[in-house]
């Protein structure tokens, strides 16, 4: 570990790319994640690396198939709408088993929006987005320091699993900056060669990069083996943290920048004498379904808090399965729920 | 311990700026800081504002429903924000530009001519300084050097160590008129 930084979150998730060896960045401009693009400007080039501002958000995604697929760490970031127009992209990256990492960091919406924090695409980051049975690795940053380690995590499991990942955060966590230290380089030569990769067929049969196949049987025996990893990532990928959860009798389910603010609440509800704890998912997809059901059969109530209409209450209510009282509070258009906020709805609920 | 601050002003007037000096100042003091910016779509002449939080242990919620202190640059800022502050909390107002008496009966307040001081100095732009400097001696938050030494920091990184010199006076200006 080097030394203690002030940085936004978006200045530490472009460092911490670099630091994964991101060799390819692709990007289109837009608020709330500016910093991160300008980030990636003013340092791939200087490193002898890749920087290309596309001319869309539709560009960039197909340029990272195209980096992807030859074998080299590559990435992308766009905030809500921008991330809308990659879905196509996404859904090509999944089905042609290539690693890429995505970053989003999500304000307002839906359609245009505003440029406020929040957390209304997490349906579309968890479930799908684009069209196809796939899914992504999604990891949820809560602080600062986090968004730049899972950065770099969000790389090597790309590697593995031949999947894209992608990195949802918020305009909050984007902006803010908080002390941190980042992580030591890694050395790219030191990654495992991928066979896969269309790097010139001198010597070797030629590799194929595909998501086609016009025969239903060959195309269900690759969804088939899509389905073998997800079952592999959902058994061992499944990061999630308990605070204060031991003797809790309510838990708040929260994920991100209102995971960071229930943790004051916590403390705040203690003074009162309510013993609530806190629940937070790191990864989204895998959905940690089989801890949050454990702690649901020690509490009386889980509350789910987000910064939208109720998108991760589903796999809340999935988890919990009627074990607990599962109420929700949320907050829409990019407003940002306060710990005082949030404390009276906990009220509510204690007994 | 934790302590939060809401620097407000006009845009331009640097409040983003000494938030983030005051967030680095804490950070070399060994505390856990957050710095969070408001980042709407706003224009020199319009409010910007940043909260500033500052801990001892780490931080939870960047966002506060009521800080411990507020420095309002001008009268759209103290409007908005003087019913937030903590009690016994402090308040270091902008007489300059604002012509109104805090309401508040239960804070500890500070009104300096914050202008007239950057004036003295000789840059209005070091306003924001001045009212850091105001703003340390009230709070006795941190020492008046370790502010000096990370805003020398930050504006040599920024390449603007040109104007170390002045805005060390203007954190001393502030420092010494409360």
């Amino acid at each position: 570990m080097g030394e203690r930084m002030l940085l936004r979150g978006n200045e530490v998730i472009a460092e911490a790319a670099i630091r994964a060896g991101c060799q390819c960045y692709f990007a289109y401009p837009i608020t709330p994640q500016a910093e991160l693009l300008e980030h990636m400007a003013k340092n791939m080039p200087r490193l002898g690396r890749t920087f290309i501002q596309a001319e869309s958000e539709i560009a960039a995604i197909s340029m990272v198939y195209g980096a992807a697929s030859v074998g080299v760490r590559t990435m992308t970031s766009s905030s809500s709408p921008g991330i809308s127009l990659k879905q196509e992209g996404i859904s090509y990256l999944a089905g042609s088993n290539l690693p890429a990492v995505i970053v989003n960091i999500v304000r307002g919406g839906p359609g245009l929006g505003d440029i406020a924090p929040a957390q209304c695409d997490y349906f579309q980051a968890t479930k799908g987005g684009g069209h196809g049975d796939y899914h992504m690795i999604v990891l949820a940053p809560s602080t600062v320091p986090e968004a730049g380690e899972l950065t770099m995590l969000a790389f090597d499991l790309a590697d593995q699993y031949r999947t894209p990942v992608m990195i949802l955060a918020d305009g909050m966590l984007g902006q803010m900056m908080e002390p941190v230290e980042l992580p030591e380089p890694i050395d790219v030569a030191s990654l495992p060669a991928k066979e896969w990769a269309t790097t010139g067929a001198k010597g070797r049969d030629p590799n194929v990069i595909l998501s086609f196949d016009l025969d239903p049987e060959v195309l269900k025996k690759m969804n088939l083996a899509l389905q073998k990893r997800y079952r592999q990532i959902e058994a061992k990928e499944v990061r999630y943290e308990e605070a204060a959860t031991e003797d809790a009798d309510i838990l708040i389910a929260a994920y991100g920048t209102v995971a960071r603010i229930a943790k004051s609440v916590v403390r705040m509800a203690s003074a009162e004498g309510i013993k609530l704890g806190l629940f937070r998912p790191i990864t989204l997809w895998p959905f940690p379904y089989q801890p949050l059901k454990e702690l649901a059969d020690r509490v009386k109530t889980v509350l789910t808090v987000e910064m939208s209409a109720g998108q991760m209450w589903e796999d809340v209510r999935l988890a919990v399965a009627e074990r607990a009282n599962t109420p929700f509070y949320g907050e829409m258009g990019g407003v940002v729920p306060t710990p005082r906020r949030i404390l009276s709805e906990v009220r509510k609920h204690a007994s | 311990m934790e302590c939060s601050v809401i620097i407000a002003g006009f845009g331009g007037q640097g409040v983003i700026l000494a938030g983030k000096i005051l967030a680095q100042a804490g950070m070399d003091h060994g505390l856990e800081v957050t710095w969070l910016p408001s980042y709407g779509p706003e224009m020199r002449g319009g409010t910007a504002n940043c909260t500033v939080v500052l801990s001892d242990e780490p931080v939870g919620s960047p966002i506060v429903d009521d800080p411990s202190a507020l420095i309002a640059m001008n009268l759209p800022s103290l409007d908005k924000f003087e019913s937030t502050v903590a009690k016994g909390g402090t308040i270091v107002v902008n007489s300059s530009l604002i012509d109104r008496a805090v309401k508040r009966g239960d804070a500890q307040v500070a009104s300096l001519q914050l202008n007239e001081l950057a004036e003295k100095v000789g840059s209005m732009r070091a306003i924001n300084m001045v009212a850091l400097g105001a703003y340390v001696k009230a709070t006795k938050i941190l020492p008046l050097d370790t502010v000096k030494g990370a805003m020398a920091r930050m504006l040599k990184k920024g390449g603007k160590g040109e104007f170390v010199t002045i805005n060390e006076q203007a954190l001393e200006e502030g420092y010494n008129a409360v």
